[in-house]
């Protein structure tokens, strides 16, 4: 029953520092184990901004960071390209910045200060930043251009699990871990439960990371030790078409909906930042507040988000660790925390890798393949800042659209889905919308997720379970519309329920 | 307005009424090279597609939308944006109606036998992409604004009562008599006619075949010398009419607000002046005709199929039927290329087979292109309802109801 095998290391969590860990640990020879409980990326990894900094904003008050950022914002670019795009950023000075300090005066401190942590940070006039964004707001005083790009998290999260695969990692998504084995003062293993069929297993490895994000905090606790973290849930809005094609930021402090990142067929404006408990890190909502406070500071950067289509909202919880803990951890810098737990607590076979950004996962992967390596005294090196990352296959749209399509809005042809169920991992038709988009778009699947649904199933050989996996889906896509339920999104939704409500109905009487 | 794609709820009930999509599943359809793609393009230049061109531009999608999604708009808009600008010399003849017809006009007597020739037309299908099996409109003697200046003009001075009159292409290098005939039938109804100043090409033709440029500037001029004159503007074609009203500023971005209002159709204004009493109606006594009314597509936009019905049934002779309705696949010039000609015969073959099935003395219908391709494909004669009304009216009865009152 049980599992006997022994991998060099186990990774838990299937988030992007997971993700990233694995193949870092393959890529260096290692025999590796990843166990999510969900799916890759259903935690922060799916439910963040995706914005690939250049570090600009943290140049003034973290320096660090920024320079972390520009380093791995330059690396992401040559090695993962298609997951990446290059779309520039603006940092605008508004009339009303300046009543809060915040004017022209600042915007010259904000760029010695990009200079000094090697950010291409150039003043630009207004006129011509209008140019370049035609729609940022037109009040704008001044503006600086900086390297800001948009990372496809789904996408990056796909692209590190296909190559781990690629490189002999075993991925098991829907495994939860349920305890920390631990002989003496060593981690040993960890047992699991698969959340579909109940079933449980144990693994055996010589070095267990940590890398849960935020629910790391349990995952320590299980092993015996304490993490202190604070978690931060931050919401943001997703507009239905394409409004800005330049990341576009307050030249300011850092506050709420203070940017508005181009991503793919779309555009977010985020975050918000409010303390929440470790409880309510399960059950995210957006409240209507956010939604008010996105929508007003939004329309600052960019007037005409007021007019357009908000097409759902969704919250992500930072996995921040609490700063007082920080002195007793091995802080490797301010945003990234990699704790070796036989130092910290004197547990061996241990590692914590949490904190950082989505776009320094390769970083936070490197310095905790390290540790691992240093642990199991292999000398092998990191090759992650210059090795290709695989490109998962799945295109992005369809080129044409008279190609058979399933999902329409997002062009997602048959053969995507295909592909994607055969070497993707794909179980459901939440995993199909990470790795395709399938779903995204302007419907969120009221037309196509019956198709999809069909398609999958028939893939799988389970038809039986297809009213089931629309139901979930729908769901869910639900429950992102309800909080921005006004207007021609209210519309869609009234449609949706129609078919839907219908749909079910009618198979309830046969 | 801009944001229309936004209000898409992806109900799919346009492809329904796409006549293209009807035809062949090498288009899109409306919902996927509209909206859907619309939000690709925005992403990328890269999803837009040339078969994009294929769209008729009938707006029957726009007028079956739930949703009041502005679909062909966005369509031509995105073939403004992105399309191929340097089209092929068939595609600049057949655009350039103004160019090409003021050049044919001359030498009419020997061009339109020559293009009749049927191995003129197998070197035009071959060299320039003209099918062979279309008859090409033929030109007049002398254009409708030469015919105008000599036997109308002096007299338009007398009537009280004036309006402006926007012939277009095709009245003035290809069927002056409809031209005539509006002039003849309003100075019956007691209004003097005013040519256009400097009339350019609506730009249909021009939209039809990419040359988006040449169109907003005709557009340009077109407002900027409409807006100098006074009175209703009265277009005989639906075409130039809709493109003027409509396709002005949603598809070239050219504000024709200062005009918009003026503009409007022969029949509408006629029907308008009838019922509110301003002009009275004499029609010719003993005179009989069956006639089956086919409602071009942009009628259909226009929700204007209504005053054509009306209006024709006042004539106390007409036996009128009222066709379903189609698109006859013409499109402007769409149906006369080589690569579009069976698509488009396929698009119109529901309204030939009504047509000969009913069997008319002849068929009505207010755009030139439906004309060109009805008489074309089915035999039929097909008459503007301007034409129609001056037949079946006794125009000098006409006159003297309509003369002021003296003092
Ligand atoms: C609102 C918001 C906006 C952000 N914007 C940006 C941005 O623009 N750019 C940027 O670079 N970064 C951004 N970030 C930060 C970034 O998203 C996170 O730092 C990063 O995704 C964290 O990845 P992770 O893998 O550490 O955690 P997660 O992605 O949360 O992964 C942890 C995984 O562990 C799994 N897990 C939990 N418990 C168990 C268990 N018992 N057994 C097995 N698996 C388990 C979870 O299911 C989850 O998948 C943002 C974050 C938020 C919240
Ligand atoms: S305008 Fe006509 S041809 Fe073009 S997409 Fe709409 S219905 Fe189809
Ligand atoms: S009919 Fe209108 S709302 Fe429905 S899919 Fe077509 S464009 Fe969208």
């Amino acid at each position: 029953m049980y599992d006997v095998e022994q991998y060099d290391v186990i990774v838990i969590g299937g988030g992007i520092t997971g993700l990233g860990t694995a193949r870092d640990c393959a890529l260096r020879g290692l025999k590796v184990l990843l166990v999510e409980r969900d799916d890759i990326a259903s935690g922060a990894s799916g439910r963040n901004h995706g914005l690939l900094h250049s570090g600009a904003r943290y140049a003034v008050n973290d320096p660090e960071s920024a320079r972390e950022c520009i380093r791995e914002n330059k690396i992401l670019k040559k090695i993962a390209p298609h997951c990446i795009e290059k779309t520039g950023g603006l940092f605008i000075t508004l009339p009303e910045d300046e009543d809060e300090g915040y004017g022209l005066e600042y915007q010259k401190i904000f760029i010695d200060a990009c200079k000094t942590s090697g950010i291409d940070a150039e003043a630009i006039d207004p006129v011509d930043a209008l140019r370049m964004e035609p729609s940022v707001n037109p009040a704008l005083m001044g503006a600086v251009k900086v390297p800001d790009g948009a990372v496809d998290p789904f996408k990056l999260c796909s692209a590190n699990m296909y190559d781990a695969l690629l490189h002999g990692t075993t991925i098991l998504p829907y495994t939860e871990v349920t305890s920390v084995i631990r002989e003496g003062c060593s981690v040993t293993g960890i047992e699991t439960r698969n959340t579909h069929t109940g079933e449980r297993a144990s693994y055996r490895a010589s070095v267990t990371v940590n890398a849960a994000g935020i629910w790391g905090h349990g995952i320590a606790r299980m092993a015996g030790v304490k993490i202190e973290m604070c978690p931060t849930k931050g919401s943001l809005l997703i507009f239905a078409h394409r409004l800005n094609n330049v990341v576009i930021n307050r030249c300011r402090k850092s506050s709420d909906g203070d940017i508005l990142v181009p991503g793919d067929t779309v555009s977010v404006i985020g975050t918000t930042s409010t303390g929440i408990s470790y409880d309510e890190c399960d059950e995210l909502k957006v409240t209507a507040e956010e939604v008010c406070t996105l929508m007003r500071e939004g329309a600052r950067l960019c007037p005409s988000i007021t007019h357009t289509r908000v097409l759902r909202a969704y919250a992500g919880v930072r996995p921040l660790i609490k700063s007082a803990e920080d002195a007793t951890g091995r802080n490797i810098s301010r945003g990234i925390v990699c704790l070796d737990h036989s130092e910290r607590d004197g547990l061996e076979g241990f590692i914590t890798i949490t904190g950082g950004k989505l776009m320094t996962y390769r970083l936070m992967a490197e310095i905790a393949t390290d540790a691992v390596c240093r642990k199991l005294g292999v000398p092998a090196t990191c090759k992650t800042h210059r090795a290709m990352l695989s490109d998962p296959l799945v295109p992005r749209h369809s080129e044409s659209a008279t190609d058979e399509l399933i999902c329409e809005c997002e062009r997602v042809t048959f053969d995507d889905v295909k592909w994607a169920v055969n070497h993707l991992g794909v179980q459901n038709l939440e995993d199909l919308r990470r790795r395709t988009r399938l779903g995204m778009g302007t419907c969120q699947g009221t037309k196509c997720i019956a198709r999809a649904a069909e398609a999958l199933a028939r893939a799988k050989g389970n038809p039986e379970e297809t009213r089931e996996l629309i139901r979930r889906f729908v769901e869910e896509r639900w429950k992102g519309m309800t909080s921005v339920g006004w207007g021609d999104s209210l519309r869609e939704m009234e449609y949706m329920q129609k078919i839907w409500k219908g749909r079910y109905a009618e198979t309830a009487e046969k | 307005m801009e944001n229309s794609l936004d209000q898409c709820i992806k109900c799919a009930e346009c492809t329904v009424y796409c006549p293209v999509l009807k035809a062949t599943d090498s288009y899109p359809g409306p919902k996927k090279a509209g909206p859907d793609g619309e939000r690709l393009r925005l992403k990328d230049r890269v999803f837009f597609e040339d078969n994009l061109k294929m769209c008729l531009n009938c707006k029957r999608c726009e007028v079956v939308c739930p949703s009041g999604v502005k679909i062909a708009d966005i369509i031509q808009r995105a073939r403004h944006r992105h399309g191929r600008p340097i089209p092929g010399i068939r595609d600049m003849m057949l655009a350039s109606t103004d160019l090409t017809g003021s050049l044919a006009v001359p030498f009419s007597g020997i061009i339109n036998p020559v293009l009749k020739n049927g191995a003129v037309r197998a070197v035009l299908d071959c060299t320039l992409g003209i099918d062979r099996h279309c008859t090409l409109p033929e030109y007049a003697q002398e254009t409708f604004e030469s015919i105008f200046k000599k036997r109308f003009s002096r007299q338009q001075q007398s009537y009280p009562r004036k309006v402006n009159y926007f012939h277009g292409c095709y009245v003035n290098y290809n069927y002056p008599q409809l031209g005539s005939d509006f002039v003849k039938l309003m100075n019956a109804l007691g209004f003097g006619v005013s040519l256009i100043r400097d009339e350019r090409c609506c730009g249909v033709p021009l939209m039809s075949n990419g040359m988006f440029k040449q169109a907003t500037r005709n557009a340009e001029s077109n407002v900027n010398v409409l807006s100098g004159t006074e009175g209703p503007v009265i277009a005989t074609s639906s075409t130039c009419l809709f493109t003027m009203r409509d396709e002005y500023p949603a598809v070239l971005g050219v504000d024709n607000s200062s005009i918009r209002e003026r503009l409007t159709l022969a029949v509408k204004f006629i029907y308008e002046s009838v019922s509110s009493g301003k002009v009275r109606l004499a029609f010719r006594e003993g005179w009989k005709a069956r006639a089956a009314y086919h409602v071009p597509c942009h009628m259909e936009r226009l929700g204007w199929g209504i005053f054509t019905l009306e209006l024709l049934g006042m004539i106390p002779g007409l036996e009128l039927m009222e066709l379903d309705s189609n698109c006859c696949g013409m499109a402007g010039t769409y149906g006369f290329k080589k690569e579009n000609y069976g698509l488009s015969q396929q698009i119109g073959s529901a309204l030939f087979s009504q047509i000969s099935g009913r069997n008319p003395d002849f068929v009505i219908c207010e755009c030139e292109t439906c004309k060109w391709q009805i008489e074309m494909s089915t035999g039929y004669k097909v008459l503007n309802p301007v034409s129609l009304l001056a037949e079946a009216l006794d125009l000098k009865k006409t006159a003297k109801l309509n003369q002021p009152a003296l003092p």
